[in-house]
């Protein structure tokens, strides 16, 4: 007896197969990485444009985000989704892969910042109205911690400065009371907060990259407040203290941003309140190393990834340049003018390329930075803060 | 949504003369701004000033500028911390950028409820 021949014959089998194909197409987009994507902040429209630095183009938009006139971003450890921290106090988990709001709380009345913890399961937001820091389900964005900023004297002060430490452990500074609080979120059911004081009004603060120092601007006085966070023993230490040498300070029309982007080769390169300067630090002695004359107040100081150039941008008015820093010359090398009100700077996760927001050009320009010539352009609407998927892997970003 | 407001082209010398003939304190006399000028002071406060005050003005390190906060504090004491600053205070002097005439005419653009860009 011979065998039952297959009900589908060869003649529908390529037809069938292709079909099968198109229809899988259809339903299942190509998986995509995200390591080469971030967000760029649409300050004035409450949106973001999710960005590809492959391709130098914007992906998608995804709008709703509030008011982000003010807006900073963390990444979650997979680096799939965005946490959005705006003005008005919203938190929105973003699904860049999507380009949709996965999840969206408002938390507070005034935010300015967020931070994430080292194990990816808390994100944490500072707040200025009501002072203090909450602390989030990073999966479910569920309220676990609220821990508010209220001296010994019974004064609220605005948070500034949050950083994330070793083992889910968080720094931040009080602009008020002039302190510095380190909250212990180990166990969130029962946060441990150890204070110190730091000097007047901490404006912003940094953690260098091996996650160890904890460094805050002081706008109050000359000199930044430094917790060695291994030694907390130790308290607070002022260091560059008196840097101002008793001059008038020069009018600051925008605060410096503090980050872990201003330490490369051994050295710290900060900011300076009031002085249109960057001082350079030894971050073996803490000691003054030098000090380079800029433009105009610097806002934001920021090295390329592999530490042989220092980025800087201004305040307004002069928010029209950016210069860059040679850290083997230890000086200016190049003056440029990228647009109109550049607000925020972001190098490609390796380096080669630099991405630049021009508010008042509604572009955000890309620029080469071994040639110092911009490459790419995209539209956008009042950008503000650029931020990659690549800040997810370092400590205090 | 606030009407936009009219930008009257009276030119400020013409008007600082007629402040000296008349008695009358200047804050009390509406100032007038030449209508491109006055676009970039708009854009200023709401995004310079705004760093510090909010885009929307509702405060960040600064107070919150929205003409219900504004109006109970006197014009002269606001056109001065403009140009002279807060000591003290992150409100730095804004002499140098803008003129006298020009901080009593963002005073009162405040007081009225400040105009969109």
């Amino acid at each position: 007896m011979t065998p039952a021949t297959p009900v589908v014959s060869r003649r529908f089998l390529l037809p069938v197969l292709l079909l099968s194909l198109l229809t899988g197409c259809a339903s299942a987009p190509a998986p995509r990485g995200s390591g080469d994507l971030g967000v760029v902040i649409e300050r004035s429209i409450g949106q973001v444009q999710v960005v590809n630095t492959t391709s130098k183009t914007a992906l998608a938009k995804v709008p709703g985000l509030g008011d982000l006139s003010h807006a900073s971003v963390v990444f979650s450890r997979d680096q799939r989704y965005a946490y959005v921290f705006g003005r008005d106090g919203g938190l929105t988990k973003v699904d860049i892969l999507n380009a949709s709001i996965a999840k969206r709380i408002v938390q507070a009345g005034n935010a300015i910042g967020g931070a994430i913890s080292q194990d990816g399961k808390l994100v944490v937001a500072q707040n200025y109205e009501p002072g203090g820091i909450k602390a989030f389900d990073a999966e479910t964005l569920e309220l676990v911690a609220d821990i508010p900023s209220v001296d010994m004297n019974g004064v609220r002060s605005k948070v500034v400065g949050l950083a994330d430490l070793s083992g889910n452990r968080f720094a931040f500074s009080l602009f008020e009371a002039g302190e510095i609080w380190v909250a212990d979120l180990s166990n969130v059911k029962a946060p441990k907060v150890q204070k110190y004081s730091a000097g007047k009004q901490p404006y912003d603060a940094l953690v260098t990259p091996d996650g160890r120092y904890y460094i805050a601007g002081l706008f109050g006085e000359d000199g930044l407040a430094m917790l060695d966070t291994w030694q907390p023993e130790q308290g607070v230490q002022k260091i560059l203290a008196g840097y101002g040498k008793g001059e008038q300070p020069l009018p600051v029309y925008k605060m410096p941003h503090l980050r872990g982007w201003s330490v490369a080769g051994g050295k710290a390169y900060l900011p300076a309140i009031g002085r249109h300067e960057v001082l350079v630090v030894d971050t073996k002695t803490w000691k003054e190393t030098a000090r380079i004359p800029v433009k105009s107040q610097p806002v934001f100081v920021m090295a390329r990834p592999d530490g042989r150039e220092i980025w800087v941008n201004f305040a307004f008015p002069d928010n029209g340049w950016v210069q860059v820093i040679d850290t083997l010359e230890g000086k200016v090398t190049h003056t440029l003018q990228p647009g109109k009100a550049i607000l925020h700077m972001e190098f490609a996760p390796r380096g080669e390329a630099v991405w630049l927001s021009a508010r008042d050009d509604n572009k955000v320009t890309v620029f080469d930075t071994r040639t110092k010539a911009p490459v790419a352009e995209l539209k956008a609407e009042s950008p503000s803060g650029i931020f990659f998927t690549s800040r997810a892997a370092r400590t205090g970003f | 949504m606030k009407p936009a407001i009219s930008f009257p082209c009276i030119c400020l010398s013409g008007l600082g003369l007629t402040a000296a003939l008349l008695p009358l304190a200047v804050s009390a006399t509406e100032v007038a701004v030449p209508a491109p000028r006055a676009q970039e002071l708009v854009h200023m406060v709401r995004q310079d000033c705004g760093s510090c005050h909010g885009l929307t003005l509702k405060g960040g390190l600064g107070p919150a500028l929205t003409a219900e906060t504004f109006r109970q504090r006197p014009a002269e004491s606001m056109v001065a911390t403009i140009l002279h600053g807060r000591p003290g205070t992150p409100m730095p002097p804004f002499k140098g950028i803008i003129n006298e005439a020009e901080a009593q005419w963002i005073v009162q653009q405040l007081q009225a409820g400040f105009p969109n860009e």
